[in-house]
């Protein structure tokens, strides 16, 4: 244990130490290193959503400039063990991943052909030259007909489209609908998104063929699972295969898949015998990276005269396109839909019921936040419907049915169990935060002067680094409870400490380093945190589902525990004291049995180095001055909170300017506040996307019309406020250090709270919205409905 | 290939001639033939912004740019604006407001940064805002990098 309590580095404002590299433009992102004899991958991708290969010519491409060889689906034959996303859900149908299409495309984007030449533009020159015949098969992009029709299957193998479907009760729900004084029933929709990293995605692969290694350089947020499954699916050992992640540049989900491309690269590496990259561009992101979300949600709220939620009703169509993703499967993002619906909100009776479709479309996968933006979207727009239709505040009908502080743990209608977090305070600290009475009267006056003003509420909980008692997606068998640190000290004092939770933009080197200087008692300066790299620690799955700072910062606690134990012992024979009494202060060890200090330097020296300082025996014993130790949470804990925004609609082009933005959350103990300020920014800055101007639009053919920045539409700095995030300082979940996930909320509550201010500017109107992204078009046709209907 | 071109420009304050092909972009010939990495190439058609670089002291995007339309110019990329410890006054004031994440946009916001700078007065939030609606950041949410721009502005005026 710590000396004192009295932690210098945790919960202060340190200053990254990625930034320095960082901001000189000395990071090493993986498309920055160059191997001698690296070749390039460039592929030949599907232009049909659906269709047969006749037949691929390769004869010109290959006589192309520059060309090493081309490889069709026919030419890796072999090269691998197939690999499916694995779910003990009933009713699953997996999905076997091509790694280059071979006899048929089921989605535009898809890698057909792989080009490698000795650049990228040669590899590129010659791919355009691949002449590929196709015969176009039935459409399946429409989720609801592919849902119908099984004539049109994507996979013929397989029963239907339905790749997966689930359903959740509790109580008697008819019998609760029954007894409502207010019912609110309605179609929501949430569009299609894509995580749109500013780093595409990017793969460097060497093969060593005198020691019959591979490494691999990914841009990934899970090398641990990719070093994991590309074991099984090459037929290599783990201890000759390496999968570094240096400095990735973001992810938010998009990058914690498994994609074909991550799995090709090493084969093509073997197979040549050369270093081989690809390297991503936008477009292929845009079409071949998992995208996000994309579900149509039938729901339906009964409430009592009081506002009190009685029951609650959905049916949730998922659009998982073509492939179950792997290791996620296709029900990651859908089921999470209905599973997260009820909210941070007492609801006694409820059914819920999803199915997963494939269509002709990239799969979807992770995307910050996962089903829950989708879930809080629909719940909180039922909420605010309910609350119009009984004229009650929207502030009044959340605090009337949110769990109180008393009643935690509750378990949600779902099953899911929140542990004791600020879901009351949450609310109340952000309309305090906002000035909501005052904003309210404001709003009432501009109404008085024909303005579109609203004024938006959202309310959700959340389960954060979730341990080995549950799966990180429905009944996947990949146990993502928990995570590693080693932590040790070298024969001259250096500290370094491995972790297998990888950083893409978060900051975990230096909050990491944070946690470890205040356990050992050292200067922040002394740590060295290395990470991204399968061979850090022997098991590992990565960052994802706001896992990293729970999970890593407890490992870092178990391991200095383990550590500071081993210092001690040696530490009590230098300073002839009992272990019991030596301190360590600001890294220097001292005894009351000796006046005498040392630093880590002189004790590392002792130990290692100066002979006879340390008996032998004792030595043998306490082995290397180094812990490694796994951190499971179990259970994981609840994150809360509370959104706020005002909006105003521009009456001439409907574009939704937000002037407010207020979150309250409770994150447990904050490891640094100004990286969770930066991760609450950030993540709301999506919502705000997700909310007003990012859809990923496929029209009846399967073709992608917004397969470019200039149509995939992301909000730059004018489009974004100025936000306010309150922390609320609350009782600290039973984490090891109290410490909550906090790097998906933004994301999780900005949709629903811009879709309530906007619902909310256009309440005169007598129009809902239903949809996201609420774009400037939706606008325009809500008003001239309701121009209409007067 | 034999349409070479022969190209001579400075970077970084140090002269080059290359050959290089005339479609090569600016982006890829820092990257690839001068090993200045710290440009990086998020779009490839112009829209995120972060290849931008400096060009004869003007913000251009290095992915619209050939290499061979920078011949006789002075080209600064991000490793010149400074080194880890000694960093400019705009590198300084991002790590103090974090005003990156992921770093992926960074040497293009930087750029842009010392561009308006350079330019304009950038009297209110808004001005600076406006300045940086060419560079899409994902991690960030602008805030803290409209602070960061503001705080370099305060302190370079203030010298």
């Amino acid at each position: 244990m710590p000396e004192s309590n009295s932690s210098q580095y945790v919960g202060s404002r340190v200053k990254r130490r990625e930034d320095p590299r960082l901001l000189t433009g000395r990071g090493r992102y993986v498309d920055d290193i160059k191997v001698a004899g690296m070749l390039h991958i460039a592929f030949r991708r599907s232009d049909y959503s659906h269709a047969r290969i006749l037949s691929i010519d390769t004869s010109a491409a290959k006589a192309s400039p520059g060309v090493v060889e081309v490889f069709t689906a026919k030419d890796i034959e072999g090269e691998f063990n197939p690999v499916l996303a694995q779910s003990r859900m009933r009713d699953y149908q997996p999905t076997i991943m091509q790694i280059l299409a071979a006899d048929k495309v089921r989605f535009v984007g898809e890698a057909v052909v792989a080009v490698v030449a000795e650049s990228r533009y040669l590899a590129e020159d010659a791919a355009a030259l691949v002449e590929i015949e196709y015969d176009e098969l039935p459409l399946v992009t429409d989720p609801e007909q592919a849902l119908i029709n099984s004539s049109a299957k994507l996979h013929e193998q397989m029963d239907s489209n339905v790749l997966l479907q689930r359903e959740f009760n509790r109580g008697d729900v008819d019998e609760a609908f029954y007894g409502a004084s207010v019912y609110i029933k309605e179609r929501f929709r949430f569009t299609r998104k894509t995580s749109l990293a500013m780093e595409n995605r990017t793969y460097l692969a060497e093969y060593n063929s005198a020691e019959q290694a591979l490494t691999l350089h990914t841009t990934s947020q899970v090398p641990g699972i990719i070093r994991d499954i590309l074991v099984d699916a090459l037929d290599i050992p783990g201890s000759h295969l390496r999968v570094v992640a240096p400095d990735v540049g973001g992810g938010f989900g998009g990058k914690t898949s498994l994609y074909p491309e991550e799995v090709l690269a090493p084969i093509l590496a073997k197979k040549l015998e050369r270093p081989v990259k690809w390297t991503g561009d936008r477009i292929e992101d845009l079409i071949s990276t998992s995208q996000g979300f994309d579900e149509i949600i039938d729901a339906e709220i009964a409430v009592d005269r009081e506002g009190r939620i009685l029951g609650l009703r959905a049916d949730v169509i998922g659009d998982v396109g073509a492939y179950s993703i792997y290791p996620w499967t296709a029900g990651i993002e859908p089921v999470q839909v209905v599973s997260f619906l009820p909210g941070p909100y007492k609801i006694e009776n409820y059914h819920g019921r999803v199915r997963g479709v494939a269509t002709s479309k990239p799969p979807t996968g992770p995307y910050r936040g996962v089903g829950r933006p989708v879930s809080t979207f629909v719940m909180e727009r039922l909420v605010d419907m309910a609350a119009r239709e009984l004229q009650m505040d929207p502030r009044e009908i959340r605090q009337r049915n949110l769990v109180q502080p008393h009643e935690f743990p509750y378990k949600a209608a779902s099953g899911i169990v929140w542990d004791q977090s600020g879901f009351t305070q949450g609310l109340n600290g952000a309309c305090e935060a906002i000035g909501y009475d005052g904003l309210r009267r404001t709003q009432a006056q501009a109404r008085a002067q024909g303005r579109m003003v609203g004024i938006g509420i959202a309310s959700f909980a959340e389960l954060t680094g979730i341990g080995s008692r549950l799966s990180a997606s429905p009944g996947m068998p990949i146990n993502t409870g928990t995570e590693t640190a080693s932590i040790s000290v070298d024969s001259t004092g250096g500290i370094t400490a491995r972790f297998g939770v990888t950083s893409y933009g978060q900051g975990l080197e230096t909050s990491l380093a944070q946690v470890v200087a205040d356990e050992l008692n050292v200067e922040i300066s002394q740590i060295r945190i290395l990470q991204g790299d399968s061979a850090a620690v022997s098991h590992s799955t990565g960052s994802y589902a706001s896992r990293g700072a729970v999970l890593g910062a407890g490992a870092a606690i178990l391991a200095c525990r383990a550590l500071d134990q081993k210092l001690k012992a040696v530490a009590a024979i230098l300073l002839s004291s009992s272990a019991e009494d030596i301190l360590i202060r600001d890294g220097v060890f001292s005894g009351p049995g000796s006046d005498e200090k040392l630093t880590f330097k002189d004790l590392a020296k002792a130990y290692y180095s100066q002979m006879g300082l340390i008996p032998a025996p004792i030595r043998n014993e306490i082995g290397e001055l180094s812990a490694t130790q796994m951190y499971d949470p179990e259970w994981g804990t609840t994150s809360s909170a509370t959104h706020i925004a005002l909006v105003e609609i521009d009456p001439d082009t409907f574009k939704v300017k937000v002037d407010k933005y207020v979150v309250a959350e409770d994150c447990g103990q904050m490891l640094n506040p100004m990286i969770v300020d930066g991760q609450v920014h950030g993540g709301v800055a999506q919502g705000i996307g997700a909310a007003l101007y990012e859809e990923m639009i496929y029209d009846e053919q399967g073709q992608n019309l917004t397969a470019s920045l200039v149509d995939y539409v992301v909000p730059s700095a004018t489009e974004i406020p100025r936000m306010d995030v309150v922390h609320l300082d609350l009782e600290k979940p039973k984490t090891l250090g109290g410490v909550r996930g906090m790097g998906e909320g933004g994301t999780i509550g900005a949709p629903a709270a811009i879709a309530n201010a906007v619902a909310d500017a256009l309440a005169p109107l007598g129009q809902q919205v239903t949809t996201l992204p609420v774009t400037p078009q939706r606008i325009f046709e809500l008003v001239q409905a309701a121009k209409a209907n007067q | 290939m034999s349409n070479l071109k022969t190209i001579s420009l400075t970077v970084n304050g140090e002269k080059v001639v290359r050959q290089v092909e005339p479609r090569l972009l600016l982006a890829d010939f820092l990257r690839n033939e001068l090993n200045l990495t710290g440009t990086h190439i998020g779009c490839e058609h112009g829209i995120c912004g972060a290849c931008t670089l400096l060009v004869n002291g003007d913000s251009v995007r290095s992915c619209l740019t050939l290499a061979i339309q920078v011949d006789g110019a002075e080209v600064t990329t991000v490793e010149a604006h400074g080194k880890p410890d000694s960093m400019s006054v705009v590198q300084e004031k991002f790590q103090q407001c974090h005003g990156l994440q992921c770093g992926f946009c960074t040497p293009g916001m930087l750029a842009t940064a010392e561009d308006l700078l350079n330019k304009y007065p950038l009297v209110t939030e808004e001005d600076i805002r406006e300045g940086l609606s060419g560079n899409i950041c994902r991690c960030t949410g602008y805030q803290n990098i409209v602070d960061a721009v503001a705080a370099a502005r305060d302190e370079v005026r203030s010298q």
